[in-house]
């Protein structure tokens, strides 16, 4: 055993010492220049990743969500559509209802009063024509009692006849 | 895991390759018949090749650094003396075979230790218990190649997360993403919870410091081939490291736990011994299970190598070469297993120790 061991400090102690010092170095070094920012760019990069895929999910969300506003939105304008398409046709019915009846009671107001005129006119006219078939009776009458009361006897056998009939009654 | 779908589906049964290796005994004991003489001679003059030693050598650390053939390269000397400090290149040792003399003492190479040898060139043990070696050496040297690599990959990386701020990775900084995020999303989150982001510098560094180290480990050539994390001291000081940090961040639950444990009060001379042993037990397995795991591997390609030493023939490699690839692949696995199994025991260990009870 002894044997065994001889001299193993003395051989040896310089190695372990050597590979102590190379080992720190090393670690010293790689801790510094090489572990440290690899390991902090690795997290880095895996952060960034993990960021970006929230990112597209919430992007992915956003874009459902605008999709289905704008879809809402196009229903509500197509409905709205509808309606004021469906209050203007109500509107124009309406309208040309009242134009319609505008037209009718215009019409009959017109008429009504053409009616009136006329029979203003009518009567006048009836008027005038009685006065001239009067004034012409007068003178036909007139001239027609000229004629017959030319001669003497006419007219005395005319009172005699007013006469005898004056009598009767 | 269960690899013998491979050996059935090529009809390698067990005695084929019995058979291999038994011509190979033939072919042995040919080639020293035929060669009787030679080899007898040879034999007088060359060393016997003896695999024990060659394996330790190999997974052991050194003072040179062995590149291939006659080339190795000396490594730098530094020894701490009684005198005082003592530096000088290991090429004067001359492999071994010559001592040194130096301002305090007289050195020689023994296994590739230093130790202090007296005038005759005996070894003077009562002086080497007083020198303390702090060589940079090969283990060292493979040490510090890992940590440049460790620091040139992941300076860059960094640096590609500042250029591209915010987007996809690319290139090396989309191979090292993944295993970063497996450490922090299998390892530190699921042990520690919610405090894991304090502990990530250092089981990250742990982590690839480990698997860098067992991944050059795994190379037979230069710039790897050292067998740093096969090698009991720097799992000792990993280990160490570990546990001071478990014990540091822990919080008055974890020294409750150990102090005072929920159990009758006649129990507690049994409990606090043996909760205080699992304090540095579990360290403790973490730095035998590193090191027997990854210089078992070692052990075992170097053993396939060698056998084509003992048995004295080329063709043994035709069977221990494709078990060596096998093992390299299978060491492959252990090397990021390793890695994995370390740091998510120390994970497991800090999350113990900051865990907040509730009872």
């Amino acid at each position: 055993m002894e044997e065994l061991f001889d001299g193993l400090l003395n051989d040896h102690l310089g190695f372990v010492v050597w590979s102590a010092v190379a080992f720190l170095i090393l670690v010293i070094l790689l801790g510094k220049f090489a572990w440290k920012p690899i390991m902090s760019a690795i997290n880095e990069r895996e952060r960034s990743i993990e960021d970006a895929l929230l990112k597209a999910e919430a992007a992915k969300e956003e874009m459902a969500r605008l999709t289905n506003e704008n879809e809402s939105l196009l229903k509500q304008a197509r409905a709205e559509r509808d309606l004021i398409l469906k209050e203007a046709r109500h509107m124009k019915d309406q309208i040309i209802a009242e134009a319609k009846e505008a037209a009718h009671a215009e019409g009959a107001r017109m008429i009504e009063k053409a009616t009136i005129e006329i029979n203003s006119q009518k009567a006048i006219a009836i008027a005038d024509v009685k006065n001239q078939v009067a004034n012409l009776s007068i003178d036909i009458a007139e001239k027609l009692l000229r004629k017959q009361f030319e001669n003497q006897r006419e007219q005395d056998q005319l009172v005699a006849d007013l006469l005898k009939e004056v009598k009767v009654n | 895991m269960d690899f013998s779908h491979i050996l059935n589906s090529k009809k390698l049964t067990l005695s084929v390759v019995l058979s291999v290796f038994l011509s190979l005994f033939a072919c042995k004991s040919f080639a020293i018949q035929s060669e009787n003489e030679t080899v007898k001679e040879k034999n007088a003059k060359e060393e016997v090749f003896n695999p024990t030693t060659a394996i330790l050598e190999h997974i052991g650390d050194s003072h040179y650094w062995h590149v291939g053939g006659e080339l190795s390269f000396p490594l730098p000397v530094i020894i701490f003396t009684d005198g005082g400090l003592e530096t000088f290149s290991a090429a004067e040792f001359h492999h071994g075979e010559a001592a040194y003399q130096g301002k305090y003492h007289t050195y020689k190479l023994v296994e590739d230790k230093i130790r202090v040898v007296d005038a005759n060139g005996a070894v003077d043990k009562e002086a080497s218990h007083h020198i303390y070696d702090f060589s940079i050496t090969k283990n060292v040297v493979a040490l510090w190649i890992a940590g440049i690599l460790l620091l040139v990959i992941f300076f860059a990386v960094a640096g590609g997360y500042k250029k591209r701020t915010g987007k996809a990775p690319k290139g090396l900084q989309s191979f090292i993403e993944p295993i970063i995020l497996f450490v922090r999303d299998e390892i530190a989150r699921p042990n520690i919870g919610y405090r894991y982001q304090k502990y990530m510098p250092i089981l990250l560094t742990i982590f690839f410091f480990i698997w860098m180290n067992n991944l050059l480990g795994l190379i037979p050539i230069f710039p790897g081939g050292a067998n740093v994390t096969g090698n009991i001291m720097l799992t000792f000081m990993l280990s160490f490291v570990v546990m001071l940090i478990v014990n540091f961040s822990a919080n008055k639950y974890y020294w409750k736990h150990i102090f005072m444990p929920d159990v009758p009060l006649w129990l507690y001379p049994i409990m606090i011994p043996v909760e205080l042993i699992g304090v540095i037990s579990k360290p403790f397995a973490l730095m035998i299970r590193l090191y027997a795991n990854i210089s078992a591997g070692h052990i075992i390609v170097l053993s396939l190598i060698s056998l084509i030493f003992i048995f004295k023939s080329l063709w043994t490699s035709v069977v221990s070469v494709p078990f060596v690839v096998f093992m390299d692949v299978l060491e492959l696995l252990v090397a990021f297993l390793q890695a994995f199994i370390f740091t998510m025991l120390t994970a497991l260990f800090i999350g113990t120790a900051v865990e907040e009870h509730h009872h």
